[in-house]
């Protein structure tokens, strides 16, 4: 029998995943990926409340991440193709301006 | 059976979402993504919320990682992805911090049982076909304004998107001498 613990656990697990990545990544793009490995994680923590609780919030609130992600995406890459332009690296390093 | 699937399904995005992290390839960590991410939508649809996994998959393994595949014909995907990653104090601080975080995360849940609950649907039917039907009545009614501010910020972010990449915004206009700007005004003049 699977319980909402099991979900939250995984949400838990796939969340620090995401987060390992965000503090290990030195890559802008794969930066990215991992902030949308995080968003993934919680939708799952939401949709697996939603269902236990027998609550359509949870599923609400998902859709409004998944929109905010795409959102996030968008502009996120825009960013990115521009520095890329600009400076010729997606290195997290080149944006350290000021040295101390 | 249910078990089987979540397993399966944990098994296969945690293997994923693994690759992901811990790849030096981009092109490898965004196809792992891409996998991923249609293994979310299985757990979607394992949890009776059928449309947001139809979701899913046409948001996320549709738009947005192919948004990924277009952004990365900019970069070279080729080669493999060097990275200066030190292992530091503040690395290892991080990682402690992650932990407390993901016990927290898993813990809370049993602490506090009493969740309100904001739109209980005792009397609908909320699984199956049934689903996107109510979906869309909780959309239109209860969260009509947050679904038109996602609207105006995906409007917001489309047209950001476009202006970033196809404006001629390759040139710093803040660090660019002031000399360099009368030359092109010269230039353009001498032009006409």
């Amino acid at each position: 029998m699977i319980t909402l613990t099991h979900y939250l656990v995984l949400s838990a697990i796939l969340f620090a995943i995401g987060l390992a990545g965000v503090i290990r990544r030195k890559n802008l793009l794969l930066l990215f990926f991992s902030t949308e490995i995080m968003l993934n994680a919680v939708n799952i923590g939401f949709a697996a409340v939603s269902k236990f609780y027998g609550d359509l919030t949870g599923q609400m609130v998902s859709f409004f991440i998944i929109a905010v992600a795409a959102s996030e995406v968008a502009v996120g890459l825009g960013l990115l193709v521009l520095w890329y332009k600009r400076t010729g690296t997606i290195d997290l390093e080149s944006m350290q301006e000021m040295k101390g | 059976m249910e078990a089987i699937a979540f397993y399966l399904f944990s098994a296969i995005t945690i293997g994923m979402f693994s690759v992901v992290v811990f790849s030096k390839n981009a092109l490898y960590a965004m196809s792992a993504l891409a996998g991923g991410m249609i293994a979310i939508s299985g757990f979607f649809f394992l949890l009776d919320a059928d449309f947001l996994g139809a979701v899913q998959i046409i948001v996320y393994t549709g738009a947005v990682m192919a948004l990924y595949a277009f952004g990365m014909m900019f970069f070279d995907t080729t080669k493999d992805v060097k990275e200066n990653i030190r292992e530091t104090k503040i690395i290892n601080g991080l990682w402690i911090a992650s932990f407390i975080l993901l016990i927290v995360i898993v813990s809370v849940p049993f602490i506090s049982d009493q969740i309100m609950l904001d739109a209980p649907l005792s009397d609908h039917k909320v699984i199956g076909a049934n689903n996107p039907q109510a979906v869309g009545i909780f959309l239109f009614t209860k969260y009509l304004v947050q679904f038109e501010l996602a609207a105006v910020m995906l409007l917001v972010a489309m047209i950001a998107g476009i202006i970033l990449v196809s404006k001629k915004m390759d040139v710093s206009l803040t660090t660019t001498i002031d000399d360099e700007i009368e030359k092109e005004e010269f230039h353009i003049k001498d032009a006409k």
